[in-house]
């Protein structure tokens, strides 16, 4: 099982090579935390917004003097509102993330949770607060957090398959899901409804095997689950090819669908292919492309 | 055995079982292969798909070919196919007797004959029959038992250097009843043989195997006009072929080698083949015996005996004791000329006697004591040729005046005389040409050879059959009577260049070496032999091996001339006292009578074609396909290739494969390894089994190896351990040895590969490693060890390392050696006994060769080692003090390396002046 240090640290060198992480924020309550998100108006926050002439009802502390003593009046200097966006991910950590076919490919496991520690990584650098779904690790900020994600995301489950977090989630909030989406299609539509009901938005990643995409097996095979509780026995797996591969496109289909109806964004990930790739989507999914000022 | 053919099958009856194949392929068929059990994530999404149809994978027709193929090449493997069998229908029932004649005329093809006798008792073991075994040359009584017993003799047969007897015992003890007889013959008649014949075929069929090639053999090499004559010989005369005689012996390092070769052609229908072998004196004495190449028996093998040896020549002279006038001493040009061919005895003429020379001359010697006469009289009657020279002594004397003295050939005048001197008429005279039945005859005679003094011979009858040489007017120069065996020559010249110049003269030498060699014993009679008693000292078998004859007892004289060779009488050297005799297989005189069968015996040669087994081959090519059969399977089920494990499967087959070759990369490692030894300079230590030890001794080297690079243009590799057991030594020049107490001894081999290494020039540096608590010698364990270690080693005289040793100014100017320790004793090679120390010279003039020994107790290595970054390994005294002495270790060091690799180069007097300059002085 993968160290929280050491998947920090691959964590680390992936969020590296990317720029901080501002979520976008479309809809910001107004929380009291405060984070980098300015709110184009006077406020709580660290950047300055304007000086304006002191009013009655200032106190005398507010007075910025500097300004002040250029002139006759007195201003008040007032700073940005600035609020922190609130992310939850969710990655999964079912029995069936922990496949690889080849000795040289990782799991799907260790690639969704490098892509998520890194992408909390990235936006704990851009002064959001990140967390878990559900109760367990609300979001916070500051880098210790990112250490607690690394802890809870070298908890393996102990399920085959594993449905989607969905309790407590921050209205307005993003989020993020990363899993194999080879469980139950009606748990993830569950989450992503209720999701939709909160206004939450997010990204949904899906996370695959080439092994997976590809089928390529034959002969008389007996297909188990990682955890061994499904098994399928087939006399010839070769035939099973196509329909498989049928199953496997209604399966990404439906995602996509339900992602579109929920506001939601989807993306395919392969394990063959770098993480850096996986990471790339994601820093452009949830900056929305237009992030970056 | 059942025979389809070319082919034979031991059980025929198993082929049956090739009926059941079909039977096979449709069991095989409906099998399906076993199932994968591979985990899969998207099993998910497989639930509740169906297979299109209830059969599996059928396994494919090629796959159920290659099966089928298997198990019918097992089956077939089984059922005992033979290629060639041999049809033993013709064969008949009941004991088989089988008569070897077994003698050195089969020793040429015996393989083949026991081959032959191999695949006839094969035959006769399946057909059930018992078989006894008759080997004419080594007679035992014939059994009749299985004919496996026999067949485990096989090997123990061999052909004997002797031809087959007297039969008697051999008829008498044949079995009882009827029986088959099968006879192996050499192609060679002897006198038995057709009487065996008739005793055989009176008790049942006789058929004969014989080979059809020729038997060459070689006759006793004989010595005619100082050339060694050879006869070789064969049974049947033929066409024209040619036989390489060889002259084997030993090289003066003592290897056995081929000193000459000759050849001889038989003519067509010739039985005969001659040819002659003139050789030097020096090498016809080291030949030990003649053999016609490559043809591998007895009777072409003739040894050879004392009549070849050096020769033992007395020389007295009556002037004994002057000493400065060596050109004048009578005996100076015989020893000159006798010197290299000869063994040359001097004393008194009553001490050399008893040592039985071959000849003894008298140079000027006119009177002989009585006891003297007598002496030589009996040694000349034995055999001894007595050479006597004149000159001025026999000239005034009366020796041989009145009567013929029985030590002279001639009477001898009065006088002498001389010609062409100042005072006489004449010119001085010349020799006439050797007449025919001279011994000189055929020698060139130099012009420049002229005679100016002779003493005369009186005119006798005897006179003109005496004379063997003369001068140009007729007057004798060489004479000579024959006397019993021996005889006695008489040169009327002086032996030195008074008289004459023939001592000076190339036809000197020749006329002594003829007199010399003809005076060689002739091939002794039985009488000769009578009362003597010859043992055995080499013997030969009948492939014409030589082999030591160990304890075998002696042959009366007499017996060993006459009698054939036989089980008591082996052919081999024979001595007797210091005469040695070759008993040869055969005689001088002898022939080769060539069988002849009667015409009612089938004759057969050995050529057959051999039965072959092609069961064994059958079985490989079964397991080889069921192999075949285990990779196509996995491939068809995706484990070979394509899952994690399939590769492993895949990579362990491949291994597998693999692993067979794998002696040759360690023999390829090995090779490169020396390779990369022969390429650089390497320093080299001994492997010591003490792990500790051998580190430091190679960072040490290292250390040492590092400041060669930085200081001076020897650039070693990286220092290499070795493993004296099996490693090779010669490319280092250098071998550093620390000794350890539990060190183990290295094994004989191991010595000698030590000692080579020593002579060839390579240098051994002894470390004791403890000049701290010892000095050298026995008094610590290590040195013990030492000693015990260097024993067998060849180590010249040792001594303490003197001030001018070269090891001193190689590289750098030293006076003391120090390592880890200092001040102990440092030993080499000492210096030769008559070096001396030259007045305003410091150094003694040694220019000698590298000392292969140092030994010394001061832990050099330890003070040398390095880390693999550079950095000193070990502390070395004190502070400064010690860095100093590493320092001086290191020059040490360098000084050795540089003593190794330029020799006594340093030791040259050119560079003195400045090394003296240098020091000082």
């Amino acid at each position: 099982m993968t160290s929280p240090l050491a998947l920090r640290e691959k964590a680390e060198t992936q969020a590296a090579r990317l720029p901080a992480l501002l979520a976008r924020a479309e809809q910001l309550a107004g929380a009291v935390l405060l984070g980098d998100h300015g709110r184009r108006r006077a406020g709580m926050g660290d950047d300055f917004w304007q000086y304006r002439p002191a009013q009655l009802g200032d106190s005398r502390r507010m007075i910025d003097h500097r300004r002040s003593a250029m002139g006759d009046v007195q201003f008040v200097r007032e700073r940005e509102w600035q609020i922190a966006q609130s992310v939850m991910l969710w990655v999964d950590q079912g029995a069936a993330m922990r496949f690889a076919s080849g000795d040289a490919l990782p799991t799907k496991a260790e690639r969704a949770r490098v892509l998520g520690l890194a992408v909390a990584i990235l936006l704990i650098r851009g002064g959001e607060r990140v967390g878990l779904t559900g109760t367990r690790l609300p979001p916070r900020r500051g880098n210790p957090q990112i250490l607690r994600l690394a802890e809870m995301f070298s908890e393996d489950a102990e399920d085959d398959y594993a449905p989607p977090e969905h309790r407590a989630m921050i209205p307005h909030a993003r989020a993020v899901f990363i899993s194999d989406f080879m469980g139950d299609i009606a748990d993830v539509r569950t989450a992503l409804t209720k999701a939709a009901d909160r206004g939450v938005r997010g990204v949904l990643l899906h996370v695959l095997d080439p092994a997976e995409e590809a089928f390529p097996f034959r002969g008389r095979t007996v297909f188990q689950s990682m955890g061994g509780t499904i098994e399928h026995e087939t006399l010839k797996a070769s035939e099973l090819k196509d329909r498989y591969l049928e199953r496997l496109a209604a399966r990404k289909a439906e995602l996509q669908h339900l992602c579109s109806v929920a506001g939601w964004q989807y993306g395919l990930h392969h394990t063959e292919t770098p993480a850096q790739a996986g990471l790339l989507w994601l820093w452009r999914a949830l900056d929305g492309g237009a992030g970056r000022a | 055995m059942t025979i389809f053919g070319p082919i034979g099958f031991a059980a025929p009856w198993l082929l049956a079982a090739l009926l059941a194949l079909p039977i096979l392929w449709l069991i095989l068929r409906a099998i399906p292969p076993a199932p994968i059990r591979r985990h899969f994530p998207g099993v998910a999404l497989l639930l509740g798909l169906q297979d299109d149809e209830a059969v599996s994978d059928r396994t494919p027709w090629w796959l159920l070919l290659l099966r089928m193929l298997a198990v019918a090449a097992m089956i077939i493997g089984l059922a005992g196919p033979v290629l060639n069998p041999e049809d033993d229908a013709q064969a008949g029932d009941g004991p088989l007797l089988v008569v070897l004649d077994g003698s050195w005329a089969g020793a040429a093809r015996w393989s083949r004959q026991m081959d032959a006798l191999g695949s006839g008792l094969r035959r006769a073991g399946a057909s059930g029959r018992e078989v006894a075994l008759l080997h004419l040359s080594d007679p035992e009584p014939a059994v009749f038992q299985a004919a496996n017993a026999i067949t485990t003799r096989l090997p123990g047969i061999t052909p004997r250097a002797w031809q087959p007897g007297d039969v008697t015992d051999i008829t008498a003890a044949l079995p009882e009843g009827t029986f088959e007889t099968v006879w192996f013959s050499d192609g060679l008649d002897y006198p038995a043989r057709s009487d065996l014949l008739d005793v055989l075929e009176a008790r049942g069929d006789v058929r004969v195997t014989q080979a059809v090639t020729d038997v060459v053999a070689l006759t006793p090499a004989a010595y005619v006009d100082g050339q060694i004559e050879l006869t070789a010989i064969r049974a049947t005369p033929g066409d024209e072929r040619g036989v390489t005689v060889l002259a084997q012996g030993r090289d003066p390092a003592g290897n056995a080698t081929t000193l000459a070769s000759a050849n001889a052609v038989f003519a067509t229908g010739g039985t005969t083949a001659q040819t002659a072998l003139a050789l030097p004196a020096e090498l016809r004495a080291r030949v030990t015996r003649f053999e016609v190449q490559a043809a591998k028996s007895a009777g072409a093998v003739t040894l050879v005996d004392d009549s070849l040896r050096r020769r033992e020549v007395a020389l007295i002279a009556s002037r004994e004791g002057r000493e400065g006038l060596e050109l004048l001493s009578p005996l100076h040009y015989l020893e000159r000329a006798l010197a290299p061919t000869a063994d040359l005895l001097r004393g008194a003429l009553m001490d050399v006697l008893p040592a039985n020379p071959d000849v003894i001359v008298l140079a000027d010697v006119a009177t002989l004591s009585e006891g003297e006469a007598e002496a030589i009289s009996d040694w000349v009657e034995q055999g001894g040729l007595l050479l006597r020279f004149a000159g001025p002594r026999i000239a005034a004397s009366d020796i041989s005046r009145v009567e013929e003295d029985p030590l002279m050939p001639v009477r001898l005048r009065s006088g002498g005389r001389s010609v062409g001197g100042a005072m006489s008429w004449g010119s001085p005279k010349t020799l006439a040409p050797f007449r025919e039945g001279s011994p000189f005859f055929g020698l060139d005679l130099p012009q420049d050879v002229a005679i100016s003094a002779q003493v005369m011979a009186q005119p006798d009858p005897t006179l003109a059959e005496r004379v063997i040489a003369e001068l140009s007017d007729g007057t004798p120069l060489v004479t000579r009577k024959r006397s019993g065996q021996g005889q006695i020559v008489l040169f009327h010249v002086t032996a030195n260049a008074e008289w004459s110049s023939l001592p000076l003269s190339g036809l000197f030498v020749e006329m002594l070496e003829r007199l010399a060699v003809s005076s060689a014993s002739a091939t002794p009679s039985a009488e000769d032999l009578d009362g003597t008693i010859w043992t055995p000292q080499v013997v030969m078998d009948g492939f014409g091996t030589l082999s030591d004859a160990g304890t075998r007892p002696g042959v009366a004289g007499p017996t060993l001339v006459s009698d054939p060779a036989g089980p008591n009488l082996l052919p081999g050297v024979y001595v007797s006292g210091d005469r040695s005799l070759a008993r040869n297989v055969l005689t001088p005189d002898a022939t080769l009578t060539p069988t002849e069968w009667p015409a009612r015996i089938p004759v057969t040669g050995l050529i057959t074609a051999p039965e072959q087994p092609l069961g064994g081959m059958l079985l490989a090519l079964a397991i080889g396909l069921l192999l075949a059969d285990v990779i196509a399977s996995l491939a068809l089920s995706g484990r070979l290739f394509g899952s994690v494990h399939g590769t492993r499967t895949a990579a362990i087959l491949l291994a597998g494969l693999l692993a067979l070759p794998a002696p040759q990369v360690q023999a390829q490692q090995a090779a490169d390894a020396e390779i990369a030894a022969a390429a650089e300079v390497v320093l080299a230590h001994v492997l010591t089994g003490n792990r500790q030890i051998d580190e430091v001794a190679e960072a040490g080297l290292r250390g040492l190896s590092d400041t060669l690079f930085f200081r001076t243009s020897v650039e070693p590799a990286t220092p290499i351990g070795v493993n004296l057991e099996t490693d090779e030594l010669a490319f280092f020049p250098i071998l550093y040895w620390p000794i350890t107490p539990d060190q183990p001894r290295p094994s004989s081999d191991a010595y000698a590969k030590l000692n080579d290494y020593l002579r060839s020039g390579g240098l051994i540096l002894f470390d004791t490693r403890d000049g701290d608590i010892t000095g050298f010698g026995a008094s610590s364990p290590n040195g013990r060890k030492l000693q015990d270690l260097a024993a067998p080693l060849d180590i010249p005289a040792l001594e303490q390392i003197p001030r001018d040793h070269v090891l001193t100014r190689t590289f750098y100017l030293l006076q003391d050696f120090p390592g880890r320790h200092i001040g102990g004793d440092v030993w080499v090679e000492a210096a030769p006994p008559g070096a001396e120390q030259i007045e305003g010279m410091p150094f003694r003039n040694l220019n000698d060769g590298v000392t292969p020994v140092v030994i010394g107790g001061n832990d050099w290595a330890a003070a040398w080692a390095v880390t693999p970054t550079g950095q000193a390994l070990l502390p070395v005294g004190r502070g400064f003090g010690g860095e100093r002495q590493r320092e001086l270790a290191y020059r040490f060091g360098v000084n050795l390396i540089m003593h190794v690799l330029t020799g006594n180069y340093k030791s040259d007097q050119v560079h003195v002046p400045a090394l003296l300059d240098r020091l000082g002085q």
